[in-house]
């Protein structure tokens, strides 16, 4: 942001974003019961800013539709995520903020599985055994300039 | 005389001893009507100013500044002479008698006869005595305020002190501390340098001693009484350092300097400044940092995260390169502008080559923000990128990168657009002419729908460039956009193309006359039902779509008379062969072709020739063809027209009323004249292809609806007039509404008349006439309403209702009287709740009639009037209501506050807001939901008196998330939602229980009440947070 520091990728592949999820006829039935589908949790995390650029995971790529794998019934839901680039140091920290934000928006009967797509992470294992453990999700949170960074990164833009 | 002097010394006494400051002013006051002279005062303070003792001397000299303050402007030349020479010689006197001493000579420059040379020699002995930073606050401002007054009335005396009265100015003003002394400081350095002051060799300190303070950085306290904002100083500093060229080689390091700041603020600051001075600089002021500068705003705009920044960083790029160009080049000199533009190229122009990446949009921005400066600029700037760009796009085969180039490419045009427009010289894209028109034109042959579209949009461009385009290339472009109407499914894609046809038939009308609509008739018009019946079925409604869009085409392209000349046709005929049904049109199609008609009559050009088209034309045809359709409608045919029914009735309307009220008031008073003969007498000579029985009495036809129903067309002619056009037969027609709309049973037909007869009496002069019919009319009403076997009850509700909106609109004193009957219907057992419900009709704008489009006499605020006199009625009526009519009156009181504007809603809440949460808890569905659609626009600035009831509006909120209805939930979620955004400190206490509450809607069975509570809950969490709120 400031003119001293440099950043790891500074002109990285931007893709589009997708529009907002159309509404259909059954949506606006009182009666239907919607199932919460892989679009409805891709929409909760796609917004989610980078930590870098003033850009979200989505138009970096990082989150995308396909990786994510929710079962409603069984209350499972299951994401993969990429880095830009495969030494990115940011990759635990857009793992936590995916994470929380989550937490935030699921009822608690979801298990939530965040993980990095496999072979896209120099210390893939590492990432993901962190992201797994309850006890460092809530140690970090406890942590709070860990959590002012989360927090940035789940804002919304006001501009 | 005697008394008067001893009373003079009373007064100096007890001000300078009994220290009574009042006294000051009643000495003045004698002063001023010749009491006693200033000579006397003077005399009469000797003993106070020869004391001893350096207070009493100071009190002495106060009296006398305090009054000179009063009446300087009764002093001669000769006092002002001696008593400046007092002043001055007091200024080397004791510390404390300073300030007074000030004070007179403050007084004292106001003077209009201040002697020559006394300016002068004032100034010398305060820069020589006085030691300005170690003054008190007040003293300070005092000193600038005398060197203000002498700069408006002494500026040639000043002028002769040469360079020694900035010098004193600076030595006065260096370390100033207090913003309003800054303000003063920072007028006067503003008039050194703009009034030609002669700066000698103190252009570097003057600089130094004002951009010290530069970036201002300046919150004022709260309820600050001075009223001085930070953008009054930042605009007044940049005045000063922006003023001279002479500052460029200080104050552009300076701004370099400041652009490698943190703060958000000062980045903007200094790039605001750097725009503004560039536009006093020539080149060589800038020549030595442009390197720097153009390194500092790449930076900003590569890597900002703020678009304010990277706006102001374009501006600034832009307003350098205009300066550049702006320059006189010497033979020996190298051309800057050149050697500029190159280092812009040299950075920018490889990224637009990697169209997927980050910095091809800041690149282009920045291209494009140095092309858009000047016409040299431009031509370096399109000669050196477009024919990479053109040539990119050929290469490329991802829809995603050609899209981005497209739209870059299209910037590009339209940035050039902006700087050219005076000048008429050759398009800078002449060269590039037949490269772009084929990129185009390839583009939209494209199966992809953003292709196309961008497509459009820089087809657009390229025409509003002045001479560009070739004849051929017009048609050419026709072509590919009516191939697109008629085959493209894509709705975006039609849309677009329909919009780009509306811009260019505006520059170029003949080519869409000769080629368009000829083509969009003969497609609407191939019946698709001859062929074979398998396939019929997708090819009607693919037909049906075609329709659709060559009805919006139509209406785009007709902004122009010429055009409306061939378009209009089309769609009369449309709605004639609907009528007889020889194509076979559904009545959508018929409705969109009214839409259009009317799409028309809003957009066209008020001129003559249009006027005749509609009113000799189109009205009249709309008339006769409806009427053929109710006389017909009797007749038990095998067809149906379409024009009977009201969906088409209700948007021919419109094209009326618009025509009536827009074009040429002349021709509608003849339109107004043929259609009252018509619905009054029968007379039916002004209409074409007459074949009509003679006898028709259309307001007299109890029972056919189809006759009477024709109502509504008479109200969209006479209710539009503008108000100097005199409706014929006024009275007959009035009472003849007023009778169909009492006795008629078929709804559009007694409301339509109940609204012509509204539409009429609002316009009205105001009189006895008026006040007689409205109260025969009253009568009548008042008692079907109130005779309980009435059968013509709604009736009689739906004309009260219309007159008191009428009435309501333009202030007449018998509105009240209407609404207090509305008021009194809320506790009827039938009509309660539609009365309660009649007060958002007479509170929302009305889009067909009674709005100031149609001419009716609306007085401003209105609404709020209603409200302020009415509210209390309604509390009261409210508390006294029993408890099943209680709803009601929440829902008469919700939907007058929902109309209210925004910053009535605001004032008033304090009063309404126990009965709106009262509504909230009201069982009632749509009380709830229209209290909460209410209140959610309210939220978003957080009243005091919300605040206070915070505890009962979460309460309540929440408990409104368990609501049956989805509306409901999903309101409350997003009043709950702004509820997070009040003061942290109020609203922290409730952050576990709203969390805790909103986890039950994440798990709601519909996803729109989920993706709300998601929102909301996401706010809640961020509060209070670190990092968060």
């Amino acid at each position: 942001m400031s003119g001293g520091t440099h950043l790891e990728n500074a002109n990285p592949v931007i893709f589009q974003r997708t529009g907002e999820r159309l509404q259909t006829a059954t949506e606006e039935d009182e009666d239907f019961h919607d199932p919460i589908d892989d679009r409805e949790i891709f929409d909760m995390i796609r917004s989610i800013n980078d930590p870098e650029h003033p850009l979200s995971l989505e138009e970096l790529n990082v989150v995308e539709q396909i990786r994510v794998k929710v079962n409603d019934a069984e209350s499972i839901v299951g994401i993969e995520f990429t880095p830009t680039i495969p030494h990115c140091s940011m990759a635990t920290l857009i793992g936590l903020s995916i994470k929380v934000k989550l937490l935030r928006s699921l009822p608690n009967r979801f298990k939530i599985d965040v993980h990095i797509t496999p072979g896209t992470h120099a210390s893939e294992d590492a990432v993901n055994k962190q992201l797994a453990d309850k006890e460092r999700v809530a140690a970090a949170l406890e942590n709070s300039s860990l959590l002012e960074v989360v927090n940035q990164c789940l804002s919304t833009k006001s501009s | 005389m005697a008394a008067d002097s001893t009373l003079l010394l009373s007064l100096v006494e007890e001000y300078v001893s009994g220290l009574q400051d009042s006294k000051a002013k009643d000495t003045a006051t004698g002063i001023k009507d010749g009491q006693f002279t200033i000579l006397q005062l003077v005399e009469a303070l000797g003993l106070s100013l020869t004391s001893s003792q350096p207070h009493t001397r100071a009190r002495g000299v106060q009296l006398l500044s305090e009054v000179l303050q009063e009446c300087h402007e009764g002093l001669t030349e000769g006092e002002v002479e001696v008593l400046i020479a007092f002043f001055e010689n007091r200024l080397k006197d004791h510390y404390v008698i300073t300030p007074p001493v000030l004070q007179g000579l403050r007084a004292l420059t106001k003077c209009t006869v201040l002697p020559p040379g006394s300016a002068v020699s004032m100034l010398r002995s305060l820069f020589q005595d006085v030691h300005v930073q170690s003054l008190m606050l007040t003293e300070r401002s005092c000193v600038y305020k005398m060197l203000i007054n002498l700069m408006e009335s002494r500026e040639a005396e000043l002028k002769g002190l040469g360079a020694d009265f900035v010098f004193g100015f600076l030595q006065s003003m260096d370390g100033e501390r207090d913003p309003r002394n800054l303000l003063l400081a920072f007028q006067i350095a503003n008039n050194i340098i703009h009034r030609g002051y002669d700066l000698g060799k103190f252009a570097e300190e003057l600089f130094e001693v004002t951009s010290c303070y530069f970036p201002i950085d300046f919150t004022p306290p709260p309820n600050d009484p001075h009223g001085i904002s930070k953008e009054e100083l930042v605009q007044m500093l940049r005045n000063v350092l922006t003023g001279t060229p002479k500052f460029a080689e200080f104050l552009l390091p300076l701004i370099i300097e400041k652009l490698d700041s943190d703060v958000l603020s000062a980045k903007l600051d200094s790039l605001q400044t750097l725009t503004a001075c560039v536009s006093q600089y020539e080149h060589k002021d800038l020549a030595e940092f442009l390197e720097g500068l153009w390194a500092s705003l790449r930076r900003e705009v590569f890597q900002t995260s703020s678009e304010k920044i990277e706006s102001a960083g374009l501006d600034a790029l832009t307003a350098i390169t205009s300066c550049l160009s702006r320059s006189v080049l010497n033979s020996d000199s190298e051309d800057s502008l050149c050697t500029f533009l190159d280092l812009v190229l040299r950075d920018c122009k490889h990224h637009l080559s990697e169209p997927d990446l980050k910095l091809v949009w800041p690149s282009a921005k920045l291209l494009q923000a140095a092309c858009s400066a000047s016409n040299r600029a431009s031509h370096i700037i399109t000669a050196a990128v477009m024919p990479s760009l053109l040539e990119q796009y050929d290469n490329r085969t991802q829809c995603s990168h050609r899209r981005t180039i497209l739209e870059v490419v299209q910037r590009f045009v339209q940035s050039v657009k902006t700087s050219q427009s005076a000048e008429k010289e050759e398009s800078v894209f002449v060269a590039f002419r037949p490269s772009l028109c084929t990129m185009v034109f390839s583009a939209l042959n494209e199966n992809n729908s953003s292709l196309q579209k961008t497509a459009t949009s820089v087809l657009t461009s390229l025409a509003q460039q002045p001479g560009l385009l070739l004849d051929s290339d017009i048609e050419l472009a026709v072509d590919h956009l009516t191939k697109l109407l008629l085959a493209e499914e894509d709705e975006g894609v039609s849309l677009a193309v329909v919009e780009c046809a509306g811009a260019l038939a505006e520059l170029y009308p003949e080519a869409f006359i000769t080629k368009l609509i000829p083509r969009l008739k003969m497609e609407m018009f191939s019946d698709p039902i001859d062929q074979d019946n398998n396939r019929a079925v997708s090819e009607h409604q693919s037909h049906h779509a075609v329709c659709k869009r060559c009805l919006s085409a139509l209406a785009a392209v007709s902004t122009q008379a010429r055009i409306v000349h061939e378009s209009t046709p089309v769609l009369l005929e449309v709605l004639s062969s609907a009528h007889t049904g020889s194509v076979g049109f559904s009545v959508d199609q018929v409705v969109l072709a009214c839409r259009s008609l009317q799409r028309i009559a809003e957009k066209v050009q008020d001129t003559e020739e249009t006027g005749r088209c509609f009113h000799d034309l189109v009205i009249p045809r709309l008339l006769s063809l409806s009427l053929q359709a109710a006389l017909q409608g009797e007749e038990s045919s095998g067809h149906r027209s379409p024009l009977l029914e009201e969906s088409v009735l209700s948007a021919m309307v419109p094209v009326i009323s618009t025509s009536c009220s827009r074009l040429q008031p002349a021709l509608a008073e003849q339109t107004a004249l043929k259609a009252v003969s018509l619905f009054l007498n029968g007379d039916v000579s002004s209409l074409p292809n007459n074949s009509f029985p003679s006898h028709i009495q259309l307001l007299k036809q109890g029972d056919s609806w189809s006759q009477s129903q024709l109502v509504c067309l008479l109200m969209g002619c006479v209710c539009s007039l503008p108000r100097s056009v005199e409706v014929p037969q006024v009275e007959q027609l009035l009472s003849e509404l007023e009778e169909m709309s009492c006795t008629c049973t078929h709804p559009l037909s007694y409301t339509s008349a109940a609204k012509c007869f509204a539409g009429l009496i609002n316009k009205r002069p105001q009189g006895e006439d008026l006040d007689r019919l409205i109260q025969r009319t009253m009568k009548r009403v008042y008692t079907e309403l109130d005779s309980a076997s009435s059968s013509a009850c709604t009736q009689a509700f739906t004309l009260l209702v219309w007159v008191a909106k009428a009435l309501l609109l333009r202030y007449h004193p018998l509105s009240t009287t209407l609404t207090d009957k509305l008021f009194s219907l809320l506790d009827n057992a039938d009509l309660g709740p539609m009365a309660a419900e009649s007060f958002s009709l007479l509170m929302s704008d009305t889009t067909d009639l009674l709005n100031r489009g149609c001419h009716a006499d609306v007085r401003i605020m209105y609404r709020q009037r209603f409200f302020s006199e009415n509210s209390a009625k309604l509390v009261q009526g409210f508390n006294a209501a029993p408890q099943e009519k209680k709803t009601n009156y929440l829902k008469a009181l919700s939907n007058i506050v929902n109309n209210l504007p925004k910053q009535v809603q605001i004032s008033e809440l304090p009063r309404l807001l126990s009965l709106l949460l009262e509504a909230l808890s009201c069982p009632d569905q749509a009380v709830q939901l229209s209290t909460l659609s209410c209140l959610e626009p309210v939220l978003a600035d957080p009243l005091p008196a919300l605040i206070q009831q915070l505890e009962a509006l979460i309460n309540r909120l929440i408990a409104l998330n368990s609501s049956p209805a989805m509306s409901v939930r999903i309101a409350s979620l997003r009043c709950i939602h702004a509820v997070s955004h009040f003061p942290e400190h109020e609203i922290l206490p409730f952050r576990a229980r709203v969390l805790r509450a909103l986890a039950r809607p994440l798990d709601d069975k519909k996803r729109l009440v989920r993706t709300e509570a998601v929102r909301a809950r996401g706010e809640w969490f961020l509060l209070g947070s670190p990092g968060g709120r």
